[in-house]
């Protein structure tokens, strides 16, 4: 790939693993968060084998004993937030994406962008070393809630806790120097021409989503120093014994925790703007409704906190408060959704694997959606609190982020990434054989969380109304669901890597698209634009009447 | 349709149970519809050959209407929503009916332990009857509990009454729950608390008022039982609502 700057080829070392490359950066990121999403993935295997067929012996893993389905759970659950979604969806599609799709040869700072990086690198090396001290890894839940997390004499994982809290605070400080990067990037580094309200939407969700990690961030990093504190030093911030108080943590935590949900379902929301507008080829349906609707949401997501708490011992009254504003976040997202639904008026809709991801995406995410106005109802919730229902809900909308969105975002842009297209056939098997086997896993949990089951529970033996048969039935037909979808992602690892060499070639604009990324060869060269892009529309010029194309992309004049 | 796969054996179970079906119906009606909205669009603007795109930009009136009106109705589902969820939850959190009696639960690594009074009806007096694992309550009885945790959060969980209230270590909550059918229910600990979390069960039994004396009488302090209750009666002791449950 010959590039116009020219410069020595750098060796293995400063290429791939000291590179201030945006692009070389976030495969750094895609390929860490996909190694961990296969630690997470199988963690999921192991508690829902004993979950499914309790107590028997599990193959690849061993017997799951109490103490170790808790640390499955919480590493479960941890590692396919922070290690996960985090990098997948902000970290590597924001640093590809960025830089491209805005018009400009690297983010504005390159090496905070490699220091990001390496620190989260860290991060997940001190989560996976605690795998190998005494006591083993944490297992008092991805919330941590004192004094359970605070005391080693309570949780039994005096090590493993602390280096949890530790791995979580180190993500946060590579989120941080990301977040700012990725701001300064989209708002000072456009190309000439590009208006606030001709940025694609992908750019403006990962713009927002930063925005509101890096304000919502603060309290628990105040948080999780204090329980570091408690756990190493003996303060007393969470101990009622002491003054401190249990409740102070929750509250911490989910001022983030909300919030969070939205840092990773913008950028992923994104992505299937982006994609959908390619495949219908049609403007998205009202353009500034969606941002506006985003920034609604935004807002909202400071605000909701306390829904995680209305039997956690807050005043009573405040719940009141929560259901309100719980229930107001509904409409901005409910109305995002019906934009992108009404994007597919009129245009012209073709199914390619991207394609179908996207689709997927929204009709399984509006499942996670209404299901959570059982939980956003506080009368309801009293019931539904921390059981399998709330599992399945928020699955049905984490899976649709992390997974679905995911697959979405790397089928389209993987031509650009690798210069070579994916295979259709076996995308549309990998397709299936993750949506259905997605579907059978969690349409059973709703049923068991309605039958009373209680999460982070290892065998229901002790629980004669959770003993019935009918039950385990549904728990066991989760847990071989699961086993489908885990297998079908096979298709997927070999149709990567074979496409990397025995792909079709790409070209630069294999899906007809109009944003800037597609001007530039695939792979993009270092600097990625030979000659400086000049925006002259909005990025979503499909169908212009009284052309014989049916896009315009923004860089080319009228 | 939450009473096919849970028992509701406390007054406040059926107005959970309505407001679920509630939410349901309405949730249910905008899944459907948006649903069938987003697919009949697949299919109906599924790619042609010959067949142009629309250019719409979504600023039009006309079509803008179609995300304005569901937006505003959506607005008065929420309104309903928010009104019915707010009305089952004052009166099963907010405010505290009278109570007959006062029980204490303390939740602690790993078991539920309760402490209710004895024949005086008194808590915190000699009788008191102290359980480990299984609360014996009266049917038809409004009970005010105080829960308090010995180490860290745990949930006090009734399926069967729906009833859920994280316990926390240096306070006191209080609620109420009122029993009214007969049977033994299971008591849940819902909030991660060690190892030990999946064994902290315990059962709360329901009895007549027959088979609650007896058991009162069982488990008093034998002089002060002899001044205050009637002799026992011989038969029911518990033992048939169990096995009636365990069917």
């Amino acid at each position: 790939m010959s590039t116009q700057v020219e410069h020595a080829e750098p060796g293995f070392f400063r290429k791939y693993l000291w590179s201030t490359d945006h692009k070389m950066i976030a495969m750094q990121y895609m390929f860490t968060g996909m190694a961990m999403a296969m630690i997470g993935g199988y963690f999921a295997y192991a508690f829902r084998m004993q979950l499914g067929f309790p107590n028997q012996y599990v193959p690849g893993y061993g017997i799951v004993t109490p103490g170790r389905y808790n640390a499955l759970v919480t590493m479960h659950g941890s590692i396919m937030i922070f290690w996960v979604a985090m990098p997948v969806l902000i970290a590597a599609f924001g640093n590809f994406l960025i830089p491209l799709m805005v018009g400009c040869d690297d983010m504005a700072f390159p090496r905070i962008n490699r220091l990001s990086y390496q620190i989260f690198l860290l991060s997940a090396l001190v989560l996976l070393s605690s795998f190998l001290v005494k006591g083993g890894p944490f297992g008092g839940a991805w919330t941590a809630y004192p004094p359970l997390s605070a005391s080693g004499a309570y949780n039994l994982t005096p090590i493993g806790a602390t280096l949890w809290l530790l791995a979580v605070a180190l993500e946060f400080v590579a989120f941080l120097l990301g977040g700012i990067n990725f701001t300064v990037t989209a708002m000072n580094s456009r190309a000439p021409g590009m208006k606030m309200y001709d940025i694609p939407i992908l750019i403006w969700m990962i713009i927002l989503a930063n925005i509101i990690f890096m304000a919502s961030v603060g309290p628990l990093i105040a948080g999780a120093v204090m329980l570091l504190f408690d756990q190493t030093l003996s303060t007393g911030f969470y101990d009622p014994t002491r003054g401190g108080d249990p409740l102070l943590w929750q509250h911490l935590f989910w001022f983030f925790g909300h919030p969070e949900v939205y840092v990773v379902l913008l950028p992923a929301m994104g992505i299937i703007a982006e994609i959908i507008a390619v495949f219908a080829r049609k403007k998205i349906f009202g353009y500034k409704t969606v941002l506006y609707t985003t920034w609604a949401v935004g807002f909202l997501s400071f605000v909701v906190w306390a829904h995680h708490q209305f039997v956690a011992g807050i005043d009573p009254r405040m719940a009141n408060i929560f259901s309100v504003t719980t229930l107001l976040i509904s409409v901005p997202i409910t109305e995002m959704v019906f934009l992108y639904i009404a994007t597919l008026y009129g245009g012209s809709i073709h199914l390619d694997t991207p394609m179908l991801w996207a689709l997927a995406f929204i009709a399984e995410f509006m499942i996670g959606g209404v299901t959570g106005i059982f939980l956003g109802s506080s009368g309801t919730d009293i019931y539904l609190h921390d059981t399998y229902f709330l599992i399945a809900h928020f699955h049905y909308t984490f899976v649709p982020i992390a997974i679905i969105a995911v697959y979405a975002g790397l089928t389209f842009w993987y031509p650009k990434m690798f210069g070579r297209m994916l295979n259709e056939t076996l995308g549309k098997i990998h397709f299936w054989g993750t949506i259905i086997p997605f579907n059978v896993i969690f349409i059973p949990l709703f049923i068991t969380g309605i039958a009373g089951d209680q999460r982070r529970v290892y065998n229901y033996a002790q629980f004669a109304e959770q003993s019935r048969p009918a039950l385990q039935h549904l728990r066991t037909t989760s847990t071989i669901a699961l086993l489908f979808m885990l297998a079908f992602q096979l298709v997927f690892l070999f149709n990567f890597f074979w496409s990397l060499r025995d792909g079709n070639a790409a070209g630069a604009n294999p899906w007809r698209s109009t944003t800037l990324e597609w001007t530039v060869p695939s792979p993009p060269p270092h600097g990625n634009f030979a000659e400086m892009p000049t925006v002259y529309r909005g990025p979503y010029e499909y169908g212009l009447p009284g052309r014989s194309d049916d896009f315009l992309p923004q860089n080319v004049p009228d | 349709m939450l009473e096919r796969y849970v028992t509701a054996a406390s007054t406040y179970a059926h107005s959970i149970d309505h407001l679920f079906i509630l939410i349901a119906a309405i949730v249910g009606f905008w899944l459907l519809a948006a649903e069938g909205m987003m697919f009949g669009l697949i299919f109906k603007f599924r790619a042609r050959d010959g067949r142009p795109t629309q250019y719409i930009t979504g600023e039009e009136p006309r079509l803008k209407r179609w995300i304005s009106i569901p937006h505003y109705i959506i607005i008065v589902c929420d309104i309903v929503i928010v009104a019915a969820a707010i009305t089952v939850w004052y009166d099963i959190k907010q405010v505290m009916p009278p109570a007959d009696q006062t029980v204490r639960v303390i939740g602690q690594q790993w078991a539920w332990s309760f402490q209710q009074p004895g024949p005086d009806g008194v808590l915190d007096t000699a009788d008191d009857i102290r359980t480990v694992g299984e609360m014996h309550v009266l049917v038809n009885t409004t009970y005010r509990f105080e829960l308090l945790s010995r180490d860290v959060v745990h949930s006090f969980a009734v399926p069967a009454f729906r009833l859920k209230q994280d316990a926390l270590p240096g306070r006191t909550i209080s609620g109420w729950f009122r029993p009214n059918r007969v049977g033994t229910y299971d008591i849940q600990c819902t909030q991660m608390c060690g190892i030990g979390h999946a064994l902290m069960a315990g059962r709360i039994i329901v009895e007549t008022p027959q088979d609650h004396a007896a058991w009162l009488l069982r488990n008093s302090n034998p002089v002060v039982a002899r001044q205050q209750a009637p002799p026992a009666p011989t038969a029911g002791d518990g033992s048939t609502t169990i096995a009636e449950l365990r069917r």
